[in-house]
């Protein structure tokens, strides 16, 4: 009984069909291109997809309760173009003291954007419309026409090529992108906060009723949102050695399509971790793959959006199949 | 409640009014778009528009500085204009939004060859004189180019660094920004075209690969070349966020595969070096700011009607010299600037500061 009720959790759950896809499409990339599944290959991909990977789990909540944020690659410009001319103009050159930095910017960015959307009922994609044209206006007032680049930030940019938080095993980028995750799965699944987020978004009117201060709920979860943009920017200057004000223009829907691809509701309430890991890693997986299968780069970006849509399309097939074979279930 | 409600959001604009404004001030030389007002002097009372391509890109910032240094010293009124993306559509609202101030000249920086062309026949049928630099629009839309260094230079040059840097053969790849970027595939003809002499018969273009100037995709592209040639030896990336990645990537990895294209010397001085630690020995571009100089001049002599576009009309910009307007190869004219200039690691030091 115990087996047979897992294998039903197992094959029952939404992440299950998604797990099919990822596992699929890796093999086929596999035998298209050898060099794919390496130890090195798959840990340059998920450090050159941290930023989308991490800033996907802020979005997973601010999806839940119903709100979307389209401001987040703004946040993420300002602290990154922050961190970025606090090296170049030599005033701290702290790593530590530079992420925290980065990181209280973008909450600080966050929490804006939360006042606007819950105490002012601005409905979130106009406001975070704003938003991203205010954040990144800051981003290019901040640069003054100036990069920084990679012999500006120092030691700074080390932080991505070292290993010292994976304990000399794993890059350090990779190490925040997993906590990130370990910390969100379990705020979401066990934490008072996580269940509130999913009661707000599955029904605000409820969750009021109950007792629960969505107000508070929402100023939260788009602070969240922001520190995490805002970890995101100092992320992607050590990365990349190199701070633009233009950073990761227009890659806020990728980080949306991480999420949908991992199945979390644009209508809010539904949605996992598992399933915004599953969406981003299929995201990266593709994006990997397309240059090294050898398809000609003027149709990458084409081929990029049908698999995303097959994929999602799948998927919705599947959670219904699953859904007609639980209510007969529950008719019998 | 709701006055409560009212006031907060007061605040919170409040807030960032007075932010914004701080920012603004420290500001110095008014970047974003600014209007230098100098009346008197020879071309007095002349105003001159310059478009880059966009905002916030210090190579586009000292193009546009070239450009008002010139105008202003001669007396004239410059506008600089930065869209805010680049795209072809935030620049016809800036074109447009020129054509009803009245200007006397535009020069532009296409950020496509043909999505400009009705907006810039409008501004000339107002009698506006327009110029492109920098990146050329079709030639119905200009009157004439002012063009950074000849196409064929460049390729030249480019193919002779492959050359040099490989060692004479051996397999090499070109990392470009979008596959629809007009100078980058002007560029890559021309080296296809330089290629086919017999001295650089042994070299073997392997893939053009596009990393549409954006790092993370550069980085995915330089990465994929790696394992997929294992003997590629050079990587010519003449674009400058893409040669930026690729030198990322190469130093990180350590990888004996060299580097060499278009870039700016302040973000590329970390990876410019002759030994095994760094990934690029040298590269090339122009300077931009001698871009924007010779577009105002180009500008100033349109419209003092000193040239009208035509090939084989003369013209003397200032201190740069005599330039005269030549056939493109589009049909049109240009003005070529000169040879590009070579960055290594003798002079880097020195030019990393300038831009």
């Amino acid at each position: 009984m115990g087996k047979n009720s897992l294998i039903k959790r197992i094959t029952g759950s939404r992440e299950a069909s998604l797990l099919l896809v990822l596992i699929s499409l890796c093999i086929i990339i596999q035998i298209l291109s050898p060099s794919f599944l390496t130890a090195k290959s798959l840990q340059d991909m998920v450090k050159n997809n941290a930023v989308i990977m991490i800033m996907a789990l802020g979005m997973l909540c601010v999806l839940l309760i119903g709100g979307i944020d389209i401001s987040i690659t703004s946040t993420l410009a300002v602290s990154g173009m922050a961190v970025g001319m606090l090296l170049k103009y030599n005033v701290i050159h702290n790593t530590f003291l530079l992420f925290l930095i980065a990181i209280l910017i973008g909450a600080l960015c966050g929490a804006a954007i939360g006042l606007v959307v819950s105490r002012g009922k601005v409905l979130p994609i106009i406001a975070t419309m704003g938003f991203m044209y205010i954040y990144r206006g800051f981003a290019y007032l901040i640069a003054k026409s100036q990069w920084a680049s990679a012999e500006n930030l120092g030691d700074f940019k080390n932080f991505a090529l070292e290993k010292e938080l994976g304990l000399g095993l794993l890059n350090n980028v990779i190490v925040i992108v997993l906590l990130c995750y370990i910390i969100f799965f379990a705020v979401m699944k066990w934490s008072r906060t996580g269940r509130k987020i999913y009661a707000v978004g599955s029904n605000p009117e409820a969750a009021a009723i109950s007792g629960i201060n969505t107000k508070k709920i929402k100023l939260i979860v788009y602070t969240v949102m922001g520190m995490l943009s805002g970890l995101c920017g100092a992320l992607s200057v050590a990365v990349y050695s190199s701070a633009q004000p233009n950073m990761l223009y227009g890659k806020e829907m990728d980080v949306i399509a991480a999420c949908v691809i991992g199945g979390v509701s644009m209508s809010g309430g539904r949605g996992t971790v598992a399933g915004a890991l599953l969406g981003s890693l299929i995201l990266a997986v593709i994006a990997k793959a397309l240059p090294l299968v050898g398809i000609d780069s003027i149709v990458q970006n084409t081929v990029k959006g049908v698999i995303i849509l097959v994929v999602i399309i799948l998927n919705v097939v599947a959670q219904r199949m699953m859904q007609k074979k639980n209510l007969k279930r529950r008719e019998m | 409640m709701r006055k409560q409600m009212v006031c907060g959001v007061l605040c919170a604009a409040m807030v960032f009014g007075t932010l914004a404004g701080c920012s603004g001030k420290t500001e110095t030389g008014g970047n974003q778009s600014s209007v230098a007002q100098d009346g008197g002097g020879s071309s007095s009372g002349k105003t001159y528009a310059v478009i880059t391509k966009s905002a916030g890109n210090p190579y586009n910032e000292k193009i546009a500085q070239g450009f008002q240094k010139v105008i202003e010293a001669e007396g004239g009124t410059c506008i600089v204009k930065h869209p805010e993306s680049a795209t072809a559509d935030a620049q016809v609202s800036v074109i447009q939004s020129l054509i009803s101030q009245g200007v006397d000249s535009i020069c532009i920086a296409g950020n496509d060859e043909n999505a400009l062309q009705a907006a810039l026949e409008d501004a000339m049928a107002a009698g506006i004189k327009v110029s492109c630099l920098d990146s050329k629009v079709n030639k119905d839309s200009r009157q004439t180019f002012v063009n950074q260094a000849g196409i064929k230079e460049i390729g030249q040059a480019l193919m002779e660094a492959v050359y040099d840097i490989s060692g004479g053969e051996g397999d090499w790849a070109i990392l470009s920004a979008t596959s629809q970027a007009t100078n980058q595939n002007a560029w890559i003809e021309s080296m296809k075209e330089v290629m086919k002499e017999e001295k650089y018969s042994k070299l073997n273009l392997v893939e053009v690969a596009y990393g549409d100037d954006e790092p993370q995709k550069s980085t995915d592209q330089t990465q994929a070349l790696l394992s997929k040639y294992p003997d590629l030896k050079v990587i010519c990336a003449p674009t400058t966020v893409g040669i930026n990645a690729a030198a990322k990537v190469l130093q990180d990895e350590k990888s004996k595969v060299k580097l060499t294209g278009l870039g700016l010397p302040s973000e590329m001085a970390e990876y410019i070096g002759d030994d095994e630690a760094h990934s690029c020995p040298y590269m090339y571009l122009w300077n931009p700011l001698d871009v924007g100089s010779l577009g105002a001049y180009t500008s100033m002599a349109l419209v003092e009607g000193k040239i009208t576009g035509k090939a084989g009309d003369k013209f003397k910009a200032g201190e740069m010299g005599d330039y005269q307007v030549i056939e493109a190869s589009d049909g049109g004219t240009e003005i070529i600037l000169g040879p590009p200039f070579k960055f290594d690691s003798s002079n880097i030091a020195e030019w990393k500061s300038v831009y």
